[in-house]
Order: structure tokens, then sequence, then C-alpha cells
């Protein structure tokens, strides 16, 4: 469990020195435990756990956008949890239950728990939706289509840092759409 | 999309950088502070007689006051930005100001009283007192909301709280140079009524802006 966590404070350190793999691997490192802790947080406000994933990208988004609140020399996985449970609590919140979660919900999760496959995640698809052109086809370019921010901006006849800005914006103003419109 | 697309999505973004809260919180203060100072300058002003009142230890007293609310207050809420900050071992800076008013009251009560004490509680500008902090606290309250909108506070309405106490804090500091009234039973009266309508304004928004 030690090593584990010192292993994420360790790719996130990298990540916040620019390291885009680490940061691409310690997000895949953390899914798999936040999808277990969503399910049982569903399971125990008796939700069905389809919502779960919904969840998780929920919880994913906000520790994107809220990475500067992370403080280098602080352990990586008490903040994570921190937001994951608040998210948690939201979203079951929002399904019109009062539950109490359980921080060690997170903390106990064992690494070799099933980590089970995406299910389907519809409110980010249904609110990709609603967001201004430009930024939709940039976040589809390189979410849907896997194509690099360099390839987007080929694509798109755009500069790469407007391919990046769009993208930021389009990643932050669906998660405010999340936040306001369910 | 699903997960692993949002992912590699997120990855993408990594080289954004955002500034710290801070940052944002120094912004916001700045871009509102001179609206409060211009319903300062517009309304009120300092008082005439401020060279004098500055040898009064009880005039100080009101900054000193002031400013152990703002700057603490300041401290606390960039605290609790961060999502796993606790209130715990922090809650104490909050006392600061209300210590400080202690000992002047007590201060004050051992010395040749100038006025009764009725007249020095109830002041010539309570209702100035009660009007004029909340109004200037206003603007600043918003900048710091701005500014707080950038952390990651677990809980919006204690986050948005300290943004009222903050603001109001620094609008007392400013109003303490215009009002007259000097007496510690004053200012713990009525700047305490006015900082608490200041804060309750601040959590009420705050539970509705700050959850992220």
């Amino acid at each position: 469990m030690r090593g584990r966590e010192d292993e994420w404070t360790g790719l996130m350190r990298s990540a916040m020195a620019g390291d885009d793999a680490a940061y691409h691997r310690l997000l895949k490192a953390v899914t798999p435990v936040l999808r277990a802790a969503a399910r049982r947080g569903l399971a125990r406000a008796g939700q069905p756990p389809d919502q779960a994933e919904d969840i998780v990208q929920d919880i994913l988004l906000a520790v994107h956008l809220k990475r500067h609140t992370w403080d280098s020399e602080a352990p990586f996985a008490p903040w994570l949890f921190a937001i994951a449970r608040n998210k948690l609590i939201d979203a079951l919140r929002r399904r019109g239950r009062r539950v109490f979660v359980n921080i060690d919900d997170f903390a106990e999760t064992l690494p070799g728990e099933t980590p089970q496959e995406a299910a389907s995640a519809g409110e980010i698809s249904a609110q990709l939706n609603t967001l201004p052109q430009r930024q939709r086809d940039v976040l589809q370019s390189i979410a849907v289509d896997s194509a690099s921010i360099k390839d987007t901006a080929t694509k798109f006849s755009m500069s790469e840092g407007a391919v990046r800005v769009a993208l930021h914006r389009g990643l932050a103003a669906l998660t405010a759409k999340l936040r306001d419109h369910t | 999309m699903d997960t692993d697309q949002l992912i590699r999505t997120l990855a993408a973004d990594n080289a954004h950088r955002a500034p710290r809260v801070g940052a944002l919180l120094t912004m916001g203060l700045l871009v509102a502070a001179p609206l409060s100072i211009l319903i300062f300058a517009t309304f009120l002003g300092v008082r005439p007689d401020v060279m004098t009142a500055m040898h009064n230890p009880f005039f100080d007293m009101k900054f000193a006051v002031t400013l152990s609310l703002a700057i603490p207050a300041i401290i606390v809420s960039l605290h609790l930005s961060r999502p796993e900050a606790l209130m715990r071992g922090w809650g104490w800076l909050l006392l600061l100001p209300v210590g400080l008013l202690a000992v002047a009251i007590g201060s004050e009560a051992m010395m040749a009283p100038a006025m009764p004490m009725t007249m020095r509680l109830v002041g010539k500008n309570s209702r100035a007192c009660l009007s004029a902090i909340p109004a200037m606290s206003l603007p600043l309250l918003a900048g710091a909301l701005f500014g707080l909108r950038h952390g990651a506070p677990s809980r919006p309405a204690l986050a948005g709280a300290l943004a009222g106490l903050l603001s109001a804090g620094l609008a007392a500091t400013l109003y303490a140079s215009h009002c007259t009234d000097d007496s510690p039973l004053f200012v713990a009266t009525w700047y305490t009524i006015a900082t608490a309508i200041v804060t309750a304004i601040g959590a009420a928004v705050g539970s509705r802006v700050l959850r992220y």
C-alpha cells in the first residue's frame, strides 16, 4: 500500500515537472482504485453500479483541473482521495441519497481488486455535444481519434498553441457543465 | 468518451500550468480594493483628528484587531483551498482578534473611564459601522471568492465564510480610520456584528460558487 502510494507521488512529481507519460501512467494507475471505490459507494447507497464510470470521469477531471492545489512536498494519495471522496459524495447527493463516504473506502482498496473495465459513461459524452464547435473538434480529435496535438493542429489548420488553449478550455467547460447541469 | 480516452486527453493537457490560488486571491483583492476605497473616500474619509488620534492606543488597537482578523483569515482561506486540508490546528489563528479585544477591554476597564460604559458601547457611529463595513466588504468578498474559486475546498461554505472574514477584516481596517469610536467595547460589539453579517453572506455564496 505504502509502496503504491509512494509511486503515485513520484509519478505526480514527474508529471508536474512536465513528463506527460508519467501523468498518463499515474491516471491509469489510480483509475481502478477510484472505480472500485465508486462502485462500493454506489452499492452502499443502493444505486446501480453502472454509474460508477461517470463518477470516475468526474473525479479524473477534477484531479486534472485542480492539480495546482497539490503540494508537491506532500504525499499524493490523501489529496487524491479527498477529491474523490468529495466528488463521490456530490454524485450520490445528486442522485438523491445522503450517504457518508468513509475516506478508508479509497485507502483500503486492494491493488489486486478486480479492476472492472470501463462501463458506459454517458455524462461527459452528452455534455461534449454542447461545447463550442472548435473545443468539441479538438477534444474529439485527441480523445476519440487519438490524434496528437500536432496532428490536430494540422487537421484544423490551427496553431499548436490554439489547440492547447481549446483543449484546456474544453476540459474546463466540460467540468463546469457536469457540475452545474447534473 | 470512455475513461481511457479521457485519460489520454487529460495527459495531452498536462503542459497547461495554472497559477497558484494565492496569486489569484491576491489579484482578486487588488482588483476589488479600489472599489472599496472609492466607497470609503466618497462616503466616509479619514477622521479629521487622525494625527492626535494616533497617539491614543485604543485608536491604534482597532487596526491591530482588524488586521489580526484579516491576515489570519487570508492564511486559513488559502490553507482550506486544498482538498485534503482540515481546520484542525488552524482555527486558533482566528481567535487572535478575540484575544486582542479581550486584552483591550480589560485595559480600558482598569483605566478611569472617560465616558460611561453604555456610551462607549453604543458610541456615535453604530449605524454607520453596521452599513459601512458590509458595504466596503462586498467588492473585496467578490474578489476573494473569485480567487478562491481557483482552489478545491472540501467545505465550500466554510471557505466562503473565511472569504467573508478576510474581506470584513480588510474593510474594517479602512473603516477604523474613519470612525471616532475607539472604545474596545464599541469595536467588540459593532465590528463583530458587521463581520458576522459579511461572514454569513460569504458562507451562503461560497456554498454555491466554491464547489468544484
